[in-house]
């Protein structure tokens, strides 16, 4: 059997509270390894669990805390070496998790994979074989069904665009290759394929951008609100998560300090993040510096930036709205029960375009508009809900990602001057992983391209 | 009433490009051979191009020699004009093709296998084959002399219920007028035979006195000609050129006003033809906004006046053929010798053979070449000796070979053969193979001499340089691995003159020779090779090192591929006893009977969820047997 490590979400997106990603085969351990911090899981004993941090290694960067269950053939699920990574729920970090176990060498798992395992190494009854293919089939339809679903209409044309371009690109080396006396073809040069190459790189690339902006809309616009203290910030929080039933609640606990809530407001997710701690330091400046507060400002999708109506700005008003300069943010001039004292002009100014909402938050006043003025930051212009092209399956990322890689050989080959049918092996590789995205990987299709692109003798 | 003619291991039937190499490798592995030919004078005959070779296909021919076969041993003696094609591309693509000497080709080969021990030459006409109970023993000729065997190849090529169409003219015939081979093909139909119609086509010949060569573009020969077969020294030195001219507007205007006539366009053919080297009508009508096409008229041979105006296949009547070659530059004048004609022909499905090219449903029988589906003497040369292997293997209870997708394109040709099929005429191409890095025209013998060696295809003396020149290859990698250049000004000054940027620090040996701009004769003048190396070792150390990274790439496709490659499904499988593969999958699964999973993984219709539970359903088995212990 293929000994490869398998890894994959093994709970229901987006329901519970806990989050497993599960990991199989020889180098599971390993593969943790790579990104938990805390005890040598290679010296752990097997079925232990151990409390740790993972973190990115390329990057460095906190990913999540989480708990790991260590569980060593064969006395496991698969009888393999089996890792489960358990974290808090949130959706996006549960991805990011499965994201870094496919970067460490894991490979995704196919649907009933971990079943599949189980059974071919005898863990599971023989009596159950049929039950077991019946479960393939049944998942493998499924995740072909649900791959198609999230395969809009637009992302598959784009798709096919852009291995048409590569196809045709490839066809042309070929005929070159195949009939090299056949003279009214064009030798096809490094520079006209490095343009090509480099064409569909951008494309996939910003596919791959767009993902990030399809992610947002699954796993929630991650939102910070941020002010100077007693300016009303927890009373937005309140009011929020009040009107609109939290999705989600974790609850702040000894071990962690990270609170995310999730809320509907008209139908876009928001995913009030506590990102460093930014909602509840009111001197953020001052504790982490003006670049990182920046920094992890920007990693927020959108800013509640709110100001006092009862006082006039302050030199600590004026850094926040420079801080958030160039990012999503909705202004609120709260506590407008209160006597003003606030220059709404000066107000205006630091703003930019950005629009302002006027609320009194503790009469639960302004609501209303905030909320529109969230779905309209949102769904205005490009971020239109239905009119999305966007990537949003794990499996269709891994494969737009591993295209790009094989883009990038192609075109690091081209640059150190590798000949252009070895430099055209990885521009076919990419045209292949793309194919199968869409389910069409046929070989044959290139030779048909072949005799349809050019007339052919000798 | 037949009369007992003899008994022998193997029977080959046909002498074009596959029977010679089937009968050669067979009668090599020591099987008592017969080879039975309509026309002894047209042992090898080329009844299309005169020549052999060119991208992908000379690769093959080298394959066919490194496994002892005599394609390249013979062009080698008799080309008229030796060529490297795409020498300003990479290793993997490079490409020898050589213009033949028709007649002399002939004579050769013929020559050669009248040498081979335990091969015997007949002339006859094949009506029918003895088969009992499902197992192939032997033939019967229109002489009605039956002749026994325990295995019999059928290398048919386009005979079987040939039809050549000129215009509205047809009549039963094989190529070159020769006879067709008419009660064999009924014979096969009636023993069960899934059998498709395709159609191939060759152009005229005109006289080469009657062109006039000044209004073309000469094309001559390499001047330091490289060869096909390993064993060959000598190389031919009075080469022949051949001429390039182009049809134009008029000519494409003779064939619109036309076209009607012709036997492709006016529904007379029903066989499916190639795309790959279509005919001129072809051609025009579908792009017909390229003003001009190529046409180069090559010798066919040394001794005949007579030109191959390769370009210009086509089925129109003969006037108008004419007419056509009339318009062209160079052929104001020209006189036909031979017009040019469409042939239908009968092949063999090829799905019905077992990699090693077996008749499934018949045990004993084998088939090759041009009959199952392919069209080129090199496809069918490297079929031929694969099926000579095989069948001698068969008839000797000897070790049977076949050869997988990143050994040999040979391998590639029989893989899509019988796991895909083909709807046209087969041709191999670069873009057939995944692997074509590996499967280069200057690793060959790094690939197959030590297979052949041990079949008995090789000689002790062959294989002895074989191994030596491996032995220097891997001594010199070794001695650039570890060899450190300084720069020095010297050094520098020398990699100025080749514009490649100087030397800052120390460099391995080998590591400067992964630069573009650096050749190994460079690196062998600053490092001083101990003693001069053949031209050949040179070549694969300076193409192993320089493009190592690409061929270690390749080198984890393949042991990808392998893993399944090496998966065998059991003979005795029963497709219908397994609940989820899909209906269509089923079917598929069932005619092909792949050996291993990876073959059913190429099959098309056997989608990935099918393939998961074939491997659930053959562990399956090996649980059950764990369990039982």
């Amino acid at each position: 059997m293929e000994k490869d490590t398998i890894a994959a979400i093994s709970t229901p997106l987006g329901e519970g509270a806990i989050a497993i990603v599960r990991l199989s085969g020889d180098e599971a351990v390993e593969i943790a390894n790579r990104i938990f911090h805390g005890k040598d899981l290679m010296e752990a004993d097997s079925h232990t669990i151990h409390y740790g941090k993972i973190i990115d290694p390329t990057t460095d960067q906190f990913i999540e805390e989480v708990m790991v269950s260590v569980m060593k053939a064969p006395k496991t699920f698969t009888r393999e070496n089996v890792v489960e990574i358990n974290c808090h729920g949130g959706l996006a970090s549960v991805n990011r998790l499965l994201e870094l176990a496919l970067q460490m060498g894991a490979r995704l798992a196919e649907p009933g994979e971990f079943t599949k395992r189980a059974f071919l190494n005898g863990r599971i009854d023989l009596s159950q074989a049929e039950a077991v293919m019946d479960l393939i089939r049944a998942k493998t339809d499924k995740a072909m069904d649900v791959a198609i679903k999230q395969l809009d209409g637009k992302l598959s044309k784009l798709i096919h665009q852009l291995r048409q371009e590569l196809i045709e690109t490839v066809a042309h080396v070929e005929v070159n290759i195949d009939y090299p006396e056949y003279d009214d073809v064009e030798e096809m040069s490094h520079d006209m394929m490095l343009i090509k190459t480099k064409q569909v790189y951008q494309e996939v690339e910003r596919l791959l951008q767009m993902a990030k902006q399809g992610k947002i809309l699954r796993e929630g616009i991650s939102t910070a609100i941020i002010g100077r203290p007693n300016v009303g910030k927890s009373s937005l929080m309140n009011a929020l998560v009040h009107e609109n039933k939290a999705i989600v609640t974790d609850i702040p606990g000894t071990t962690r300090d990270v609170i995310e809530e999730y809320v509907n407001i008209r139908g876009v997710p928001l995913r009030l993040v506590d990102t460093a701690g930014i909602r509840d330091t009111e001197d953020i400046v001052e504790k982490i510096g003006v670049e990182r507060s920046r920094q992890v400002l920007k990693e927020a999708d959108l800013i509640l930036l709110v100001v006092n109506h009862n006082e006039s700005l302050t030199e600590e008003d004026k850094k926040l709205f420079e801080l958030v300069r160039d990012l999503e943010v909705i202004v609120l001039i709260n506590k407008t029960d209160l006597p003003k004292k606030i220059d709404e002009e000066k107000v205006r100014q630091l703003a930019n375009d950005q629009p302002i909402i006027t609320t009194a938050l503790i009469e639960e006043k302004g609501i209303d508009q905030l909320e529109q003025a969230i779905a309209d930051t949102f769904f205005a212009g490009e971020l239109e809900s239905n009119d999305l092209t966007y990537v949003s399956n794990v499996r269709h990322i891994q494969l737009l990602k591993q295209a790009m890689d094989a883009l990038d050989e192609a075109m690091t080959g081209m640059t150190d001057g590798m000949p252009i049918d070895l430099v055209q092996i990885d521009v076919t590789r990419a045209w292949q992983l793309l194919g199968e995205i869409i389910g069409d990987t046929v070989q044959d299709s290139l030779i048909d391209q072949l005799f349809s692109q050019f007339c052919l003798g000798k | 009433m037949t009369y007992d003619a003899g008994n022998f291991d193997v029977i080959v039937i046909g002498a074009g490009h596959a029977g010679v190499e089937a009968a050669n490798a067979s009668a090599k592995r020591g099987a008592k051979t017969l080879m039975l030919t309509l026309n002894l004078d047209m042992i090898a005959f080329m009844p299309c191009n005169p020549s052999i070779g060119g991208p992908a296909k000379g690769v093959v021919v080298r394959e066919v020699d490194a496994l002892g076969g005599l394609m390249g041993k013979v062009i080698d003696k008799t080309y008229i004009q030796m060529r490297m094609l795409n020498t300003g591309k990479g290793p993997a693509v490079r490409a020898l093709r050589a213009q033949a000497d028709k007649p002399l080709y002939i004579q050769e080969m013929k020559q050669q296998l009248e040498n081979i021990d335990n091969l015997t030459l007949r002339q006859g006409m094949v009506e029918k084959l003895i088969v009992e109970d499902g197992v192939c023993k032997g033939v019967i000729t229109e002489t009605k002399a039956a002749y026994y065997a325990k295995s019999v190849i059928i290398t048919t090529g386009t005979f079987m219920r040939g039809r050549v169409i000129i215009g509205d003219l047809s009549y039963e015939s094989g190529p070159n007028n020769q006879r067709a081979s008419v009660k064999l093909s009924e014979n096969l139909e009636e023993l069960g035979f899934d059998l498709v119609r395709f159609k191939t086509g060759t152009p005229p010949r005109v006289n080469s006195h009657t062109i006039d060569y000044s209004k073309t573009e000469i094309q001559p020969g390499d001047e330091n000609p490289s060869h096909f077969s390993y064993e060959t020294v000598e190389a031919i030195v009075d080469q022949i050129p051949c001429w390039l001219t182009y049809t134009n507007e008029k000519t494409h205007q003779i064939i619109d006003d036309n076209l009607g006539l012709s036997a492709m366009y006016s529904g007379m053919i029903k066989g499916t033809g190639p795309r790959y080297c279509p005919s001129i009508e072809d051609k025009v009508v579908r792009f017909h906004d390229k003003p001009r096409h190529q046409i180069f008229l090559e010798p066919e041979g040394r001794n005949t006046e007579e030109i191959y105006v390769q370009g210009l296949s086509t089925s129109l009547p003969e006037f108008v053929q004419r007419e056509m070659l009339r318009s062209i530059p160079g052929l104001e004048e020209a006189e036909i010798m031979r017009a040019g004609y469409a042939i239908e022909y009968d092949a063999v499905v090829p799905t019905q053979l077992w990699p090693t090219l077996e008749v499934k449903n018949i045990a004993g029988l084998f088939t090759a070449g041009q009959i199952n589906g392919t069209s080129g003497y090199e496809e069918a040369a490297g079929q031929g000796l694969i099926a000579g292997i095989n069948a001698a293997a068969k008839a000797l209870n000897a070790e049977t070979l076949i050869l997988d997708r990143s050994q040999a394109y040979i391998g590639v040709l029989i893989d899509d053969l019988v796991t895909k099929g083909t709807n046209e005429p087969y041709r191999l191409l670069t873009s057939r193979a995944e692997y074509r890095l590996l499967l280069r025209h200057d690793n060959a013998d790094m690939r197959l001499t030590e297979i052949g060696y041990r079949l008995g295809l090789i000689s002790d003396k062959r294989y002895n340089e074989f191994i030596e020149k491996q032995e220097q290859v891997e001594k010199e990698k070794k001695r650039l691995a570890k060899q450190t250049i300084k720069p020095s000004d010297q050094l520098n000054q020398l990699m100025d003159n080749i514009g490649a940027t100087p030397l800052k620090e120390p460099n391995k040996a080998a590591d400067l020779l992964k630069r573009p701009e650096i050749n190994y004769v460079f690196i062998e003048k600053v490092t001083e090779a101990s003693m001069p190396l053949p031209a050949d070792v040179k070549e694969q150390v300076e193409i192993q090192i320089k493009y190592q990274g690409y061929i270690e790439k390749s080198n984890q496709q393949v042991d990808k591929m392998k893993k399944t490659e090496n998966k065998l499904i059991p003979d005795n499988i029963d497709y219908d006893a397994i609940g989820g593969i899909a209906t269509e999958a089923k079917q598929k699964l069932k005619k092909v009977r792949p050996l291993s999973v990876g073959q059913a993984s190429r099959i098309s219709g056997v989608n990935p969820a099918d393939i998961s539970i074939l491997l659930v359903y053959i562990e399956q088995g090996n649980v059950a047997r764990i369990n039982e212990i």
